[in-house]
């Protein structure tokens, strides 16, 4: 596995895209997701209403992969539903585990398709999964 | 004398091995060393020979265990010069070693309103478990920061220890900042307010001569396998008087002499800190590696190591996107652990670039977290030297180095 498909340029870049990265003016959810083994510190926040997530955004600090793979995911579930946002979650956790190998039953993932490979890189397999994971469990506590 | 080291390489079969295909470049000594051919036979030569449970059996094999493990005590009490061989107790590593201070001594000798003090540069294995003492009984956990050039602060050792200190704990080195620190001025400022002292040696024993009698450490913990040794085997030294007047940490069988329907008498020291079956097979690991040691000499060990940190600092301070911590101390107490960033690049992304390369180096919080924050970092790099690493690595290490900010599209 070379780095050159780990590192694209697409994930460099992302990982330091300042777009999503800032604080939401009224959030319904805020949550904190860390690898603390790491330093990946991420807080999510979401504003869910009617069962969508109208907005989001993230600040935080952590690797390229964690950074640019929250980034990704935050283009992708913003304006989704939350249970379209929960099928993507199991979609790409199902990539990244290596379960879903097909390009085209990934189609949906988008961008976040460049993550792929880290199913090589087992060390970095939870700084690719700690947003989505983030994810899951904000949504969670929204239904609460 | 420079590639000195190349000789002892073949003593090590591991480094012989590729990582990622390429030879292995192995920087993470600080984290664990890796294994002499010697030590490994050690530990195969007592499984497959000498076998048996030692202190219980009334025969041949498990006198010949005893005093396999017997032995490794006496070794271990002239490697660090302590007094006596029943000062050496044995454990699993320098955290279980820490934490039988704090429960056994800690916890019947600090009292509500005492205070207990330790550096900003512990490691979680001498943090955490005085923090549990300070919580459980009510006592104040006071901090010795930095001065600018990461030694520890005079006037902090001077001031922070007082007549309310019964307990300072020191590591002898930072595994973040590698450098050594004054711990016989800390056990003198703590002795003269009637306060005990714990030395965390593990990433010292290794590397520099000991003598616990000579820094005047009325405790000091480390662990084999940063030193050569298998892991699973460590050490706590204590003063005999001290010891001698502890409860006992574990308890069960070996540690006992009477034992009634109600009550028990504890054995003598050292068996009354080591309860149940111990690790034998460890202990023999340990002795090999402390021949290795003694027969190659701390003088030329850390001659080596400062000849490596003599020949990386420049190169990286030529670097304009390295960020060092650590490497600018105005004494000459600079051990072989070069912590670092890269700039723009997350330390794990540092990590990984330079595994593709062949070389390993840790990236983390070091198990050191207040330390992290104090030197406003979420984490760093860490290179770690040691005697069988070669200006050859190093050269490796920051060739590698070179590379990162291009694979991370950053430009040169
Ligand atoms: C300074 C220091 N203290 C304590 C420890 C803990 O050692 P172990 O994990 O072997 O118990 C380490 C190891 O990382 C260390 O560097």
């Amino acid at each position: 596995m070379g780095l050159e498909n780990i590192y694209t340029e697409l994930i460099a870049e992302e990982s330091r895209n300042p777009e999503n990265r800032h604080h939401l003016a009224s959030p319904t959810v805020t949550l904190k997701g860390r690898n603390p083994s790491c330093g990946d510190e991420i807080t999510l926040e979401l504003e869910v209403e009617n069962g969508v997530v109208k907005d989001a955004s993230f600040t935080g600090v952590g690797c390229a992969i964690s950074q640019a793979s929250t980034s990704m995911m935050i283009d992708l579930i913003k304006g989704e539903s939350v249970d379209e946002a929960k099928r993507l979650s199991e979609m790409f956790l199902g990539m990244i585990k290596g379960d879903i190998t097909d390009d085209d039953a990934l189609e949906d993932l988008g961008d976040a398709i460049a993550l792929k490979n880290i199913s090589n890189l087992p060390a970095r397999v939870k700084c690719a999964v700690l947003s989505w994971h983030t994810l899951d469990n904000a949504l969670e506590e929204k239904k609460e | 004398m420079i590639n000195d080291a190349q000789e002892f390489r073949k003593d090590f079969p591991l480094l012989a091995q590729n990582m990622n295909g390429k030879p292995i470049v192995y920087l993470d000594n600080g984290a664990t060393t890796q294994k002499p051919e010697s030590m490994i036979h050690a530990v195969c030569g007592y499984y497959g020979g000498c076998n048996a449970n030692p202190h219980r059996g009334a025969y041949a094999l498990s006198v010949e265990a005893t005093d396999i493990y017997e032995n490794a005590r006496e070794r271990v009490r002239k490697f660090i010069n302590a007094k006596k061989s029943n000062e050496i107790i044995f454990t699993k590593n320098a955290t279980e070693a820490l934490n039988l201070i704090a429960y056994s001594y800690g916890l019947s000798n600090i009292k509500e309103g005492d205070e207990i003090v330790i550096t900003i540069s512990e490691h979680h294995s001498n943090l955490v478990p005085w923090q549990h003492v300070a919580h459980a009984k009510g006592a104040v956990l006071k901090y010795i920061y930095l001065e600018e050039d990461g030694n520890l602060s005079e006037e902090d050792i001077q001031t922070k220890i007082t007549e309310k200190t019964k307990l300072v704990a020191v590591t002898q080195v930072s595994n973040v900042l590698g450098l050594v620190n004054p711990v016989k001025e800390v056990a003198d400022k703590a002795h003269s307010v009637g306060a005990v002292v714990v030395v965390d040696g593990s990433q010292s024993v290794a590397h520099m001569a000991v003598d616990v009698q000579a820094i005047d450490a009325d405790f000091f913990a480390f662990s084999g396998h940063k030193m050569l040794s298998p892991m699973g085997i460590g050490v706590l030294y204590g003063k005999e008087k001290l010891l001698d007047a502890m409860p006992p940490f574990l308890m069960g069988g070996d540690m006992i002499e009477y034992v009634e329907e109600q009550t028990t008498t504890y054995a003598e020291l050292p068996a009354k800190f080591e309860a149940g079956t111990q690790n034998v097979g460890g202990a023999a690991g340990l002795t090999a590696a402390v021949d290795y040691l003694e027969k190659l000499t701390f003088d030329r060990i850390t001659a080596i190591e400062k000849d490596l940190v003599d020949y990386a600092l420049p190169q990286l301070r030529e670097l304009p996107f390295i960020e060092l911590y650590g490497c600018d101390t105005k004494r000459d107490n600079k051990t072989g652990i070069i912590t670092f960033n890269v700039k723009d690049v997350h330390p794990h992304d540092v990590a990984t670039i330079l595994d593709a390369e062949g070389v390993a180096v840790r990236a983390g919080h070091h198990c050191a977290q207040p330390l992290m924050r104090y030197l406003g970092q979420n984490a760093t790099c860490r290179a770690s030297f040691y005697f069988y690493n070669t200006r050859e690595d190093v050269d490796r290490w920051v060739e590698a180095l070179k590379k990162v900010r291009e694979v991370m599209h950053l430009g040169a």
